[in-house]
């Protein structure tokens, strides 16, 4: 059962990879057109509409929280970058700062969303971004939502759940039951618990927030799903028990010298999951984004309001399909973590006929 | 290659944003929700149990009473007939007792009838015997005198004493 799941895990990654492959050519070529773009965006409104560059600066993270520009005026909310440099500290300043003219300002210049200072030194940049202050909402929200349902059980002791705690409550149970009882077992389970339901409901939320015009794509960004993908291959690592290493190190009933080339694959494999998980993770949702960007920039390539007729339509499915894979994804990436962690604290007995 | 290079502040961002969520939450959001909630399931799991528990007693009760009515109706029973029974008998008897009654009231009557018919017989006989010595004495005085009207008289006479 466990070799079949990694088969269907296996698969996954295969068809997320052919995905993204095929995602990508546009965007790869759209990349050349940037500096050129970026050229003409002093010109204004004059220039052509570029969809490449417009759909990756919509999945980019960026360092001022960008609506839309009406005319000369931007719509964006400022947000504080934070920048260090070994050589000055840290500078605290307002993005407003680097979006206006050059991009320069007190030593530091901001070009494609990359810092570099005058003297040359490495900037570590760790400003509030749009990803950042999204994510900072996505965790008040996560907050604010699971208080209300914590106090709605303390209130309602006993009682048959209510509004918001009746809408969470088949999602905790689901997780808890079907995901962490089911994978990891009776024994282990309620250990794993919270880290489960916090990053289902976590990439649930973003994936949802993500979905919000002008919001931000947290989780359609590899910075955010390396993070996930990293504590997954922790917590599981860690709690690796005799069988899960042997399997690796020493796979059983399998001839000594067959081992020379079993360990190096066991090594990868350990390391393909989570990087399976990071990857499925972005590749999905930033395509999702890729997809409904692309069919609105159709309005505007064709400059045609009246294939707004087809398109909107279509979009709105679209859309429908994306809140679908929100929460698909993130029962995935709960359910591949909640079954790594499973074949880590496995006990021995039931692994003698491999 | 912007969208595949991870940056270095939004995965510490990231990182210290999600443990403390993780923290946060799990502190004080997923251990009382899933401690009610196991409450919860406990107490309706109880619930479910009690009402089996009851709905056996109930039915314990129900076979208990229908056994007590069924041996209440069969002594009920038991008890008619035997007092049907017993009247039967009583009155049996009493017909007995009053048939051997009125028997031996009528063999009574009976043998102070004969008692009564021998007396009187007897009395008869005597009187009879009395009446005919009488006669006798009266024909044999007429005859003495006349033959005609003696011989008239008997006959007088024994018209007149019709024996019975």
């Amino acid at each position: 059962m466990n070799r079949n799941r990694s088969y269907k895990a296996l698969a996954i990654s295969i068809l997320t990879l052919v995905f993204s492959v095929l995602g990508s050519p546009a965007t790869f070529a759209q990349h050349e057109h940037e500096a050129h773009a970026e050229a003409t965006h002093a010109h204004g409104e004059a220039e052509e509409f570029n969809p490449g560059e417009t759909i990756l600066h919509h999945v980019s993270d960026e360092h001022q929280w960008h609506f839309a520009t009406v005319g000369e005026s931007h719509f964006a909310i400022p947000l504080p970058v934070i920048l260090y440099t070994p050589t000055r500290g840290l500078n605290v300043y307002s993005s407003t700062h680097f979006y206006h003219g050059s991009g320069e300002h007190d030593g530091f210049t901001l070009h494609h969303e990359h810092f570099t200072s005058e003297d040359g030194a490495t900037v570590y940049d760790f400003s509030i971004t749009k990803n950042v202050a999204s994510l900072m909402i996505s965790v008040v929200l996560l907050i604010a939502i699971f208080f209300t349902v914590r106090n709605a059980y303390a209130k309602r002791q006993g009682k048959a759940p209510k509004g918001i705690q009746s809408a969470m409550e088949p999602f905790v149970i689901f997780i808890r039951d079907e995901v962490a009882k089911n994978y990891i077992g009776e024994k282990h389970y309620r250990r794993f618990l919270p880290y489960l339901l916090t990053v289902f409901f976590f990439i649930w939320i973003n994936n949802m927030l993500g979905l919000l015009p002008g919001a931000a794509n947290v989780t359609g960004n590899i910075a955010v799903t390396l993070t996930l993908a990293v504590l997954t291959f922790i917590i599981v690592n860690f709690n690796g028990r005799k069988t899960y290493w042997t399997h690796i190190f020493a796979m059983p009933g399998v001839p000594k010298w067959m081992l020379i080339v079993m360990t190096p694959v066991e090594i990868v494999g350990m390391m393909m999951k989570p990087f399976s998980l990071m990857v499925r993770l972005f590749a999905n949702v930033t395509a999702g984004h890729i997809i409904l960007l692309s069919l609105l920039s159709l309005i505007f390539i064709f400059k045609s309001a009246a294939l707004s007729v087809i398109v909107g339509p279509f979009t709105v499915f679209m859309t429908m399909i994306e809140l679908l894979v929100a929460v698909l994804q993130a029962y995935i990436f709960t359910v591949l973590t909640a079954s790594y962690i499973g074949a880590a604290v496995e006990e021995h007995h039931h692994d003698d006929h491999h | 290659m912007d969208l595949i290079t991870p940056s270095l502040g939004l995965i510490v961002w990231q990182l210290v944003f999600f443990l403390l969520l993780v923290f946060v939450l799990g502190k004080f959001a997923w251990k009382p929700i899933l401690s009610s909630l196991s409450e919860r399931e406990k107490s309706i799991e109880d619930a479910i149990e009690l009402a089996k528990k009851t709905r056996n007693e109930m039915a314990q009760l129900k076979a208990d009473n229908d056994k007590a009515k069924a041996e209440a109706l069969f002594e009920r029973d038991a008890i008619l007939k035997q007092a049907r029974q017993t009247a039967e008998k009583m009155i049996a008897t009493a017909k007995n007792e009053a048939a051997q009654e009125a028997k031996a009231e009528i063999e009574k009557a009976r043998k102070a009838f004969r008692e009564e018919q021998a007396a009187a017989v007897a009395k008869l006989k005597g009187e009879t015997a009395k009446i005919a010595v009488e006669i006798a004495e009266k024909v044999l005085r007429r005859e003495l005198s006349d033959k005609n009207s003696q011989e008239a008289l008997v006959n007088d006479w024994l018209k007149d004493a019709k024996l019975n």
